[in-house]
């Protein structure tokens, strides 16, 4: 077989038919290619089929590996699903870019007069600009911002745009994404994989960088606080987000504190966070959370994701937000009816970039129109901040009415549009472009947007040059959305000229500076020191359970195996099934920690932990009791130990690892003073010594230095007092107070958490083999969970 | 009309209380032409490390503090003087129900008496389609906004049973409305879903209730705490009506405005957050004395 016939060849772009009528990214009107795609084109003609299948799965690795994934709204659980990455990009030439951009430009310059309007004399209402009951009625306008002047002088500083190419192949404005627009950072993982499956391609194709972007942002927000010292953060509503992930991928990018809005509080009219150190300021936050969450006490009392108090300090002028509060109204769909005329009203020119064609049902015309061109249209919600398709409300397209759950069969299209008129807005179905996706070995056209991203610079806007990309499976609007099956992709924006090759490390020749690590937010400590907790008490109760099993198949006698129940009851586990539901929901609860601060933890640490979930899930599945139980939880022990080992190896040794390593600790002495007391008691049964070694992993350790044979005084020696025995309790309540002191500075009068782990310490110290008997090792137990609740009091407030 | 008007309020935690931030809107209101607040003073113990004062959107005044420190409650005290002025409405000054819809129009005001704020579902309100039916049927042709707005709130009145224990003031509306029973909260909740639902602008009003009935009259219910009623919106004539649908009655001198909104969670006496490990209780009481006959 010759080589040329084996590859892609020619015949790739030859075979490629754009849809009859719609117009093509990669093909012009007149069937030629458009000259921004040759290289692309080129190269992948050059690849033989297999070739393009490594490549582009070199893409889909990158994304595998770095935990990209996406959360569709009602699943419940933080895990989330694979990226739906298309790995062709969808590729613009700079001149038609630069047209774009001065449209995207003019139009957040427009929305930036309007809501300043909105919030300030509402001039464009009482000049018949805009009707009232629009903004009266919209769940967005945010009344406790009326009359706010936003500290920075402006309402917005960060805006997105989902555009799409119509049928005359204009660009229109689809939406308008201004309160906590999302995908920047998914644009960034996309840029990153592409340059994994286009390595050479990328270098020498002239691609416009992304990072200059964010780093024009990054700094403009540090430029925004009123005071050196104070922090700029992200406020995320929080893991259950749909794009957290992408929330922390940016926040670590930037290196910005992930803010929930329990981490903050506000003293004295300021914006703090609450640190293990103490309050530390913060001035400027880059808001991911919809407005009407931010503060409890005056906007949506029913919010468990803002911070009370919030509102007061906008008002005080403390803190800039990122977009300011209350912005949301400029995404209502109703809105893109009045903003052509706005434009001309408040600036004298007509929008460069057209927005969907749309009409406000609250006027009769506009009413009598929609109507009577309902199959040309998407018919939704007036006040809604997204298209209908993408919510579950009631809507229409393109004369079918689909319903969701709140409507009665009996009501058709036209009911439905007659009782809720003034309600309803129409918007014209348009003929998005498509662009060419990969498969089974061929491109196909399918339709596309791109979502492009601006921000408020000391220079003005600025575009971030591309986007994020998202394709349709099917010539359907509806199919474009990721929660309705589409695909996203990186968008090239290629230049004639070289480009400024841009990244986000400093010039070279910038003062070389360490940024220290930011305090650490007493919510992030508490999941990381139960991270520490559960992670060490899943290990724990694997190895009873083992032994358990173990025992068990070998006919051990009725008292020991009662022992172990007991042991294992206080953790909620029943050893009937081989790895028993209680077992599953600990490591479920560390997981669940782990989740909450994606953005202070390792991707592999990440990725360590959610296999070793997946395995346990499956081993559950099919795992007999009984040996065969031991077999597998021996297994497990091992990947237990390997996620155990990752985490500390590379963890960073501030404030965060110090958490994590109390927590461990202190389950580790816990568990271990819990199951010497049961078997130092002298009614204990028989084995009970020898299972204190196993479950304590020191059966080497206490041949060499006693003998084969056990006794409570070999046993509690190794077990409790040796402080060079990694499994034993001194040695941990040395370890808690080595970092508590850490954490404390140890200097100056001891705090009552030292002093209440200094204790704990002295009381297992001073004692002897002989005479830390089981009352004396339950004593410590409860000691050692005490301190729970001093660490808390300490600093996870 | 004058009223001293005492309330107390104090919550007590099982467990100590860390930090906490609260809202508070319980003063009487200056209404022109209406109410005129002639002194009003507002305690709270222990001392806030923060206090700050001010209007929120509708014009109510609120009141904003903090505590740094562990606490094992909190307790707040007002006494306020008011004098309550005004006489009946007119209610022939309403426009009819169906020239409602052509004035709310016409209406371009977004200021916090317009009428626009009163339409839409709000947090405590959203659409009911079994409340709008219900508000239908006490309709009848050529009837006036305001006649409409008397025969719905005298139909929830009739209708529903005043029930201290079948609600909190977490219960939605809807299930207070399937119940036929609740306390102020509810039957104003019930009666703005009603309004609305047939495109009458209608708001909460939160305030005092005189506790001592004139004499020879019957004590009106809901006056051993703060009490709540309805306003609904007859045109620009008549503007604003109030109407008080636990006692089937347009408030004239025994109703004194504490604040308006668009429901409870606008205009809610005491919003708050704070930490605190183990339950709370509350206690009420409210005093309104006339001091001239």
């Amino acid at each position: 077989m010759s080589r040329t016939k084996a590859r892609a060849g020619p015949s790739l772009f030859a075979d490629y038919r754009p849809l009859p009528g719609v117009p093509d990214e990669l093909v012009d009107g007149a069937g030629r290619m458009r000259p921004a795609w040759a290289g692309l084109i080129d190269h992948l003609s050059g690849l033989t089929p297999a070739q393009i299948a490594r490549d582009f799965a070199r893409g889909d690795g990158h994304l595998a590996d770095a935990g990209v994934f996406f959360r569709k709204y009602g699943d419940d659980s933080l895990a989330g699903r694979d990226w739906p990455y298309s790995a062709v990009p969808i590729v613009l030439h700079d001149s038609e870019w630069t047209g774009l951009e001065a449209g995207l430009i003019q139009r957040a310059d427009l929305l930036e007069q309007v809501v300043a309007d909105i919030y300030g004399p509402n001039r464009l209402v009482a000049d018949g600009h805009l009707p009232a009951s629009l903004i009266a009625q919209s769940p967005e306008w945010l009344r406790p911002m009326v009359g706010v002047t936003p500290r920075s002088g402006h309402f917005l500083h960060f805006v997105a745009f989902e555009i799409g190419r119509g049928p005359d192949g204009r660009w229109w404005v689809l939406s308008d994404r201004t309160d906590a627009p999302s995908g920047a950072g998914f644009a960034l993982e996309n840029r990153v994989a592409t340059t994994k499956v286009f390595p050479e391609l990328y270098r020498d194709s002239n691609v416009h960088r992304l990072a200059g972007f964010f780093r024009s942002f990054r700094d403009t927000l540090d430029g925004l606080r009123a005071d050196s010292h104070s922090k700029v953060g992200i406020l995320t509503p929080g893991p259950l987000t749909d794009t957290y992930y992408e929330q922390a991928y940016i926040a670590r990018y930037l290196g910005m504190a992930l803010l929930e809005g329990e981490d903050l509080t506000v003293v004295d009219g300021a914006l703090k966070i609450r640190t293990v150190q103490g309050l530390a300021p913060v001035d400027v936050l880059w808001r991911r959370m919809d407005g009407v969450w931010a503060d409890p006490l005056e906007l949506n009392e029913t919010s468990e994701l803002g911070t009370p108090g919030l509102m007061q300090a906008i008002r005080g002028g403390q803190v800039t937000m990122v977009n300011a509060l209350g912005v949301g109204i400029l995404e209502s769909q109703a809105l893109m009816a009045f903003l052509p005329s706005i434009s001309k009203v408040l600036t004298g020119k007509p929008l460069l970039l057209p927005n969907v064609a749309t009409w406000w049902c609250g006027g009769l015309d506009e009413r009598d129109h929609v109507a009577a061109k309902a199959h040309k249209m998407i018919i939704g919600p007036a006040l809604g901040t997204r298209m209908p398709y993408e919510t579950n409300a009631v809507h229409a397209v393109a004369g079918t009415l689909h319903k969701g759950q709140d409507l009665a069969d009996d009501i058709d299209l036209h009911d439905w549009f007659t009782a809720n008129a003034d309600q309803l807005v129409g918007k014209e179905i348009v003929t998005l472009s498509t662009t060419p996706v990969y498969e089974n070995g061929a491109l196909v056209p399918r339709p596309m947007t791109i979502r492009v991203f601006l921000a408020r610079t000391a220079d003005g806007w600025q575009a971030m040059p591309g986007g994020f990309g998202r394709i349709g499976k099917t010539q359907d609007n509806a199919a474009i959305s990721m929660r309705n099956g589409g695909a996203v992709a990186d968008v090239w924006v290629v230049s004639d000229a070289p480009v400024d090759p841009t990244s986000m490390l400093a010039r070279p020749n910038a003062a070389f500076i360490r940024a220290e690590p930011g305090p650490l937010p007493a919510r992030a400590a508490d999941n990381l020191f139960w991270l520490g907790r559960y992670v060490e008490r899943t290990e724990g109760i694997m190895r009873l359970v083992r032994a358990y099993h173990s025992r068990n198949a070998e006919g051990a006698s009725e008292p020991l195996l009662r022992l172990m129940r007991d042991r294992l009851k206080t953790y909620g586990i029943t050893p009937d099934e081989a790895v028993p539901a209680g077992l599953r929901s600990t490591l479920a609860s560390a997981v669940y920690s782990a989740g909450n601060i994606r953005d202070r933890f390792s991707v592999d640490g990440w990725a360590a932990l959610q296999d070793l979930q997946k395995s346990m899930t499956r081993i559950a599945r099919t795992a007999i009791p009984g040996q065969d139980a031991a077999l597998v939880l021996s297994v497990m022990l091992r990947k237990i130990s390997g996620f155990s080992g990752l985490v500390h190896e590379n963890m960073y040794r501030a404030a965060g690892w110090q958490f994590l390593t109390i927590g461990r600790s202190l389950e580790r002495a816990a568990m271990m003073a819990d199951l010497l007391a049961a078997v130092a008691q002298t009614e204990a049964p028989d084995g009970g010594l020898d299972l204190a070694i196993e479950v304590g992993d020191s059966i080497m350790m206490h041949r060499q230095r006693y003998s084969v044979v056990t006794s409570p005084e070999t046993v509690i020696d190794l077990l409790a007092l040796d402080a060079q025995n990694p499994r034993a309790v001194l040695f941990h309540l040395n370890v808690i107070a080595k970092r508590v002191a850490d954490l404390t500075g140890g200097h100056g009068p001891k705090s009552p958490l030292e002093r209440q782990v200094l204790a704990a310490q002295t009381a297992v110290a001073l004692h002897a083999p002989q005479t830390l008997d089981h009352v004396a090792l339950r004593r410590i137990h409860s000691d050692i969970l005490d301190l729970s609740g001093a660490l808390n009091g300490a600093f996870l407030h | 009309m004058l009223y001293d008007i005492r309330l107390s309020i104090s919550y007590i935690y099982a467990g100590s209380a860390v930090g906490g931030r609260h809202l508070v809107r319980v003063m009487p209101l200056d209404v022109p032409g209406q109410q005129r607040l002639i002194a009003g003073l507002l305690d709270i113990t222990p001392r806030p490390e923060e206090w700050q004062d001010g209007l929120d959107f509708f014009g109510n005044a609120t009141t904003s503090f903090a505590f740094r420190g562990a606490h094992r409650s909190v307790g707040f005290k007002v006494q306020a003087r008011v004098e309550r002025l005004g006489g009946e409405p007119d209610l022939h000054q309403s426009v009819a129900l169906t020239a409602l819809p052509g004035d709310l129009d016409d209406c371009t005001d977004l200021g916090p008496t317009s009428p626009l704020h009163f339409l839409a579902a709000s947090v405590r309100v959203p659409r009911h389609a079994g409340m709008t039916r219900y508000a239908r049927a006490a309709l009848r042709p050529g009837m006036s906004t305001a006649q409409a707005v008397v025969a719905i709130g005298r139909a929830i009145y009739t209708d529903m049973a005043f029930d201290s224990k079948a609600t909190t003031v977490e219960t939605p509306a809807a299930e207070a409305f399937a119940k036929r029973r609740g306390v102020c909260q509810d039957f104003s909740h019930i009666m703005i879903t009603c309004l609305r639902g047939i495109g009458v602008p209608a708001g909460y009003v939160s305030g005092y209730l005189r506790t001592l009935p004139p004499p020879g009259k019957p004590r009106l219910e809901g006056a051993d705490a703060m009490h709540a009623w309805v306003r609904a919106w007859c045109g620009p004539n008549l503007g604003w009506l109030e109407y008080d649908p636990t006692n089937a009655c347009i408030p004239t001198a025994d109703h004194i405005v504490a604040g308006y909104g668009r429901d409870y969670s606008d205009v809610s006496p005491i919003k708050g957050s704070l930490r605190i490990s183990g339950g709370q209780k509350s206690i009420q009481a409210v005093d309104v004395i006339p001091l001239t006959a």
